[in-house]
């Protein structure tokens, strides 16, 4: 499928025991990521994070098993915590979820992108400063001097967002796991801030998983698609394909859709298959 | 004889009895400024709209215009961090710095982040409890079950920490929350951006019945116009801390607005195109 697919994964589980009972995260999923931009769709609670953070290894409490999970010929499951950290502080970069909670709160934005440029890249406090205002402007971040001051509870939730963006592209990772990267972004600067890390990638030949629930965004943007469901891949197809997808679930997630060029009562919401899972 | 104790997940009440159709909400050239001196900021700039009651009201516009902050100045949550000034009523009642009790019951806001606002170490059960408690109602256990059930959350998640869930699952926890208590007015900040699309769909028509059952009104701020235009019945784009344009959903629909950058916001909606995102133009409201 991919020519040479920089991380392989293949068969993956994650389960986690709970008082009532053991949940399957993520449920056996195969799949290969060349220098592209692999969107993962699907419905809340699908596995989609779980199987992103399972890659890098931050799925505490979790058991994480897999045929193979090898990123660059490194077995991932069973590298040492040291090659991981490596991994995770520099080739393969995750912005997660919910971006504010990962900030440093008593530090302010300035110092914590400062902090991340003299780690990978031993610019001096200088440089830094510079290429730091640098980057909070290439995020599309307006007065980029006042937000240098400020801390995370004095941002909005898009500029959260965008800040964290900023600071996965530092460290010019192979692999950038996005878990909803944009989701509080308006939808203008979204596409501003995709365009961004679009050039990004295709300058330095990275590999993106993009996870989203904007099927149209996931579309347009993306060069593949997997949909996810009960921990399982479902489907995969190319992503201008999306809109023609074959799976009853892959449809019935379109059809929820709101639409701005007509109004409806009740929206469609999905009806379960059991034979899915 | 209307109970408002009763519950609002297991019968219908009919209220708008005690209010008159009016105006429930009214802001009048609200303007909030966050710190002093020279680290000042200007955040919202003489902001003013009105929301019939039973009727939804969109905030729509950039990231850091002020959306936020306009929900939190009517919620009462920017206390002593930003001096606001303008005039709000809720319900005919004069807003003052601090809200009453009542205001709280019947005003309820559901966050835009849905993790830095449940507590990390209490229990999703505890979580939906605490706000039925404080406002003394009975049968706490069932109306927690209950509101869970018309979020989509079966009875298994009481028991779990907010780690312990999906994104998605944080985020109609929230909306549970903001809901228990049957507020009359919900301010919903990004209810659905962290949800997929069928669970969009439930929510969505879920606040829509709500409404429908209860003529509850809703002031909502969502990136997502069509969402806005699912909801909502007027909208005002923000840019910048100012209200750029006010319209209706039908102006929204038949893409149909005024000012460029609502055309623009409304380009973008169509998704990833790098043609036309290169020909974006900045906008400086200032
Ligand atoms: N620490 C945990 N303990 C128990 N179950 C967990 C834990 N973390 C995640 N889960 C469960 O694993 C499943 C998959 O979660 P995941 O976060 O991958 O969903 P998702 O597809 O990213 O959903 P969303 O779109 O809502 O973010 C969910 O049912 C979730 O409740
Ligand atoms: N506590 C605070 N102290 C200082 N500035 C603040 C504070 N809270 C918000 N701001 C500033 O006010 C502006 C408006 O923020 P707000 O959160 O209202 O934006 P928003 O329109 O909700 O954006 P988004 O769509 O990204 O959530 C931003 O520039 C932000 O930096
Ligand atoms: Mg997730
Ligand atoms: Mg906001």
């Amino acid at each position: 499928m991919t020519e040479h697919p920089m991380l392989i994964v293949e068969d993956l589980h994650v389960t986690y025991d709970t008082p009532t009972g053991v949940v399957r995260a993520v449920n056996g999923v195969s799949f290969e990521l060349g220098r592209e931009k692999l969107g993962i769709v699907g419905e809340s609670g699908s596995g989609k994070s779980q199987t992103g953070r399972a890659i890098l290894g931050l799925t505490a409490g979790g058991t994480v098993t897999a045929h193979r999970l090898e990123f660059e010929g490194i077995d991932l499951l069973n590298a040492s915590e040291r090659t991981m950290r490596e991994i995770r502080g520099g080739r393969i970069s995750m912005i997660l979820q919910d971006p504010k909670y990962s900030l440093n709160p008593v530090m302010t934005i300035g110092a914590q992108i400062e902090e991340a440029f003299i780690i990978h890249s031993k610019a001096t406090k200088q440089e830094a400063r510079a290429r730091t205002i640098e980057m909070l402007k290439a995020v599309r971040i307006r007065e980029p001097e006042r937000v240098y001051k400020t801390y995370p509870h004095e941002v909005s939730g898009g500029m959260g967002q965008r800040i964290m963006i900023a600071m996965m592209m530092i460290p010019e990772p192979a692999i950038i796991i996005a878990d909803e990267p944009t989701s509080a972004l308006d939808v203008t600067v979204q596409l501003q801030v995709l365009a961004i890390l679009d050039d990004m990638i295709t300058r330095r030949g990275t590999g993106l998983i993009f996870i989203s629930h904007d099927l149209n965004l996931v579309a347009s943007f993306c060069n593949r698609v997997l949909v996810m469901y009960a921990g399982k891949v479902m489907e995969q197809c190319s992503a201008a394909e999306l809109a023609n997808a074959n799976h009853p679930y892959t449809q019935g997630l379109l059809n929820c859709l709101p639409r701005l060029d007509a109004g409806q009562d009740e929206l469609p919401v999905l009806q379960r298959d059991p034979s899915w899972a | 004889m209307p109970d408002r104790t009763s519950c609002r997940f297991c019968n219908a009440i009919p209220v708008g009895l005690e209010i008159s159709d009016t105006l429930v909400i009214e802001v009048q050239d609200l303007n909030v400024v966050f710190g002093r001196g020279a680290r000042s900021f200007h955040a919202v700039r003489d902001v003013s709209f009105g929301v019939d009651r039973g009727q939804s009201f969109g905030l729509v516009g950039e990231s850091g215009s002020g959306k936020t902050t306009v929900l939190r100045a009517i919620a009462g949550l920017l206390g002593n961090v930003a001096h606001v000034t303008g005039a709000m009523k809720v319900a005919d009642e004069e807003l003052k710095q601090n809200r009453s009790r009542p205001f709280r019951r019947r005003v309820q806001m559901v966050f835009q982040d849905p993790y830095g606002s449940l507590h990390p170490r209490h229990t999703v059960d505890a979580i939906l409890s605490e706000p039925a408690r404080v406002h003394q109602l009975d049968r706490i256990k069932d109306r927690v079950v209950k509101a869970l059930e018309e979020v989509g959350l079966d009875a298994s998640f009481r028991f779990r920490y907010p780690h312990q869930i999906s994104g998605g699952q944080r985020q109609r926890v929230s909306v549970a929350r903001a809901l228990i208590i049957e507020p009359d007015i919900v301010l919903l900040d990004e209810p659905t951006s962290a949800l997929d699309v069928s669970v969009q769909a439930e929510v969505l028509n879920l606040l829509m019945r709500l409404k429908r059952e209860h003529r509850l009104t809703y002031v909502l701020v969502s990136h997502n116009l069509a969402v806005v235009a699912h909801m909502c019945e007027t909208l005002s784009v923000m840019q910048n801390g100012a209200v750029v344009e006010t319209m209706t959903v039908e102006q929204l629909r038949s893409h149909n607005p005024t000012q460029p950058y609502t055309k623009q916001l409304l380009t973008a909606s169509l998704g990833y195109d790098r043609a036309a995102i290169d020909a974006f133009e900045e906008f400086d409201s200032k």
